[in-house]
Order: structure tokens, then C-alpha cells, then sequence
């Protein structure tokens, strides 16, 4: 991370200066960081809110039977996160809300998802192999409906905004499907390690 | 496809509406337990604020060096090959970083080729289907202090390429 995060800045800035873009490279720098301050001030008042909704889900018993629905898939997917862990709990959140496209309610019950893992297994640094393999589940992004792409389309003219809910659900399962194969070789290969 | 936008609009509310009266059917403290959820939830986003201001200028930085067009070129140069059209090149490139910086480059894409064109299509299926990969990344990393991310970035940039192709695949394109 420090690598990644420092290569990002000394390659901009002398790419800048080898273009001649520096200019531009100071005013992006300074506006980004005014952009992310009120990005989290909007992100801020969804997390209250959206925080605030889920934790009544939860003293309702809601969130429980939700992710018990998901437990087959749960434990297909991450047989390491004990069953009736937190983890668990807040990894179906995150999964349910990034199908339905909640973006900014799946955020919140993906960091809690991150810390409970850490809890279960101490890292020191280290990304342990249930963070791993949720992360690229997550990331793989199985969605239902891509709202804001509708809406992006009939505001530039489509005569049919939403034709691409098919495909999209096809291209979306067929991304989520490789990410499920690259994990369960990445644990089978694991198993046989430790057999050997 | 009207019943489809009015479903997306209608499911958070109705969301909210399903929780907040399961809950008060069980006659349980709804606006206690709203404000204890609300502390956490603006908890987590203070705890963000520095990772989005790290992140957030150095991928602006880079798109303003021109760092970004160059590296999407150059992937253009070896794929032209293949036939991927180059035109949605820099949106997937740019999409693993950031999703409001990927958005301009479709509505750009929009105006130069036709919402309904097979660009245009590939293009809108394409951010349907795969995530900033680097963007998320970072963040859940960084929320709970991992330095070592092993092999998610293998494992994602698997599931994203994979996303990437159907979508120029069933787009017609190829």
C-alpha cells in the first residue's frame, strides 16, 4: 500500500513535469482534497442514516435471518468465518446491499465486515485469507440493477435506458463467477499445501 | 421497462418502510436505536476522511499528469491486436481507480458515439459489471491497517477482466 500509494504521487509529478502539465497537477491535488472533504460530508449524513436504519434491522432480528439465508453460499465461500460470527453477519449485509445496488449502505457493512476479520484471526500487517477472498467478491460486484447507468442514459438520449439490465446482469454474474473460481483454486491449492 | 426504473427508484423506501415498521410492530425502541446506529455510522466516516483525501489526490494527480491517457494508450497499442476497441479502453482503465472520473469519460463516450451505439453499450455494461478496484482496495485495506494484500489484487484484476470481456462480447462488439 505504501508502494502503491507513493508510486501514484512521484509518478505524477514527474510525468507532470516531463509534459509540462505541473500546473495542472497542483490545482488536481488541491481540488481532490476539497472533493473527498465533501465527499464524506455527503457520505457522512448516508452513513448516519443508513447506519441508523440497519442497526433497527438488526435489534429486529432482520439482519440475522438475512444472512442466515445466505449461510449455504456464506459457508461455500469462506469456510474459515465461523458461522455465527459478526463477520459473517456484516459480510451478508454487504453482499445483500451491493446486489441491490445500496453502494452506500454496502461500504459501511463492508469496513465492519474488515475489522470483525481482523478479530478472528490477528494480521500484524498481513491481509489474512478471509479478507482476501471477500475483497475480490466484492469487488467482482454482482449487481442487480445498475440505477445511476439508467439514469445516465435516458439523460443523454436513449430510446431504450434500461436495455442494458440484461447484459449487465449476464456480464455481472460471468465477473462474480471468475472471482468464485480464483478463490476456490486459491483454497483448494491451500489445502494441498497443508496435506503436504 | 418503465415497472424496471420505478422498482429501482421504489426500493430503498420501500426498504426503509419494510424495516422501521417490522420494528415498531415489535414495539421496539425504533428512534433509540436509529440514533445509536447514526453515532457509529458517523463514526466510520470521520475515521475515512484521511484515506478518501490520500486517495482522492493522488488518482487526481495522476489523471492530471496525462499519466493515465498515456498508460491507456500504450495498453491500446498491444490490444489493438486483438481487436478490443480502443475507444473504451481508457474508461476501463480509468474505472479501476475512480467511478466519478470513469462516469465523465461514458458521458463524453455518449456524446461522440450515440448512447445506443455498440459503444455506448459496451461502454454502460462495462461500469455495470466491474468495480475501482485499486479505490476499494485502499479503503478496506487501510480501515484495518493491512499493509500486505497478498493476492486480492490478482484475484480481483481476474474478475474485472472477465467482466470487461462479456461486456464487449454481448455488446456485439466482437
Amino acid at each position: 500500500m505504501n508502494y502503491l500509494w507513493g508510486g501514484m504521487i512521484i509518478i505524477a509529478v514527474i510525468y507532470g513535469a516531463l509534459t509540462g502539465n505541473l500546473d495542472a497537477v497542483t490545482d488536481q491535488a488541491l481540488s481532490s482534497a476539497k472533493e473527498a472533504v465533501s465527499l464524506c460530508i455527503t457520505m457522512a449524513g448516508a452513513m448516519a442514516f443508513w447506519v441508523g436504519i440497519m442497526r433497527i434491522a438488526e435489534k429486529a432480528g432482520m439482519v440475522n435471518r438475512a444472512a442466515s439465508a445466505l449461510a449455504p453460499l456464506l459457508g461455500f465461500l469462506f469456510p474459515t468465518v465461523p458461522k455465527d460470527s459478526f463477520a459473517r453477519r456484516y459480510i451478508a449485509t454487504n453482499m445483500v446491499a451491493n446486489f441491490l445496488g445500496l453502494g452506500w449502505a454496502a461500504t459501511p457493512a463492508g469496513l465492519s465486515a474488515m475489522k470483525e476479520l481482523k478479530r478472528l484471526e490477528e494480521t500484524e500487517g498481513r491481509a489474512t485469507s478471509a479478507m482476501c477472498d471477500f475483497l475480490i467478491i466484492n469487488i467482482s460486484s454482482l449487481q442487480l440493477i445498475p440505477v445511476n447507468i439508467i439514469a445516465y442514459r435516458s439523460q443523454y438520449g436513449s430510446v431504450s435506458p434500461a436495455a442494458i439490465v440484461g447484459p449487465a446482469i449476464l456480464a455481472t454474474t460471468v465477473s462474480t463467477l471468475a472471482a468464485v473460481v480464483f478463490i476456490k483454486i486459491r483454497q483448494g491449492c491451500a489445502r494441498w499445501f497443508l496435506k503436504e | 421497462m418503465k415497472f424496471i426504473t420505478y422498482l429501482s427508484s421504489a426500493i430503498i423506501p420501500l426498504l426503509v418502510l419494510f424495516i422501521v415498521g417490522t420494528a415498531i410492530a415489535r414495539r421496539q425502541r425504533v428512534y433509540e436505536d436509529f440514533l445509536d446506529g447514526a453515532k457509529n455510522g458517523i463514526r466510520t466516516a470521520a475515521e475515512i476522511l484521511p484515506t478518501l483525501v490520500g486517495l482522492m489526490v493522488a488518482v487526481g494527480m495522476l489523471r492530471a499528469s496525462g499519466f493515465l491517457d498515456f498508460v491507456s494508450g500504450l495498453l491500446g497499442k498491444l490490444l489493438s491486436a486483438t481487436g478490443f476497441p480502443t475507444e473504451l479502453l481508457p474508461i476501463a482503465v480509468v474505472k479501476m481507480f475512480s467511478s466519478s472520473a470513469a462516469t465523465g469519460l461514458l458521458l463524453d463516450l455518449f456524446k461522440e458515439h450515440g448512447t445506443d451505439s455498440a459503444l455506448g453499450q459496451a461502454a454502460s455494461i462495462m461500469l455495470s459489471s466491474t468495480e475501482t478496484i485499486f479505490y476499494t482496495m485502499s479503503l478496506y485495506f487501510m480501515s484495518v491497517k493491512v499493509k500486505k494484500t497478498r493476492y486480492t489484487l490478482a484475484g480481483a484484476l481476474t474478475a474485472t477482466v472477465a467482466g470487461i470481456i462479456a461486456s464487449v462480447f454481448l455488446s456485439g462488439i466482437w
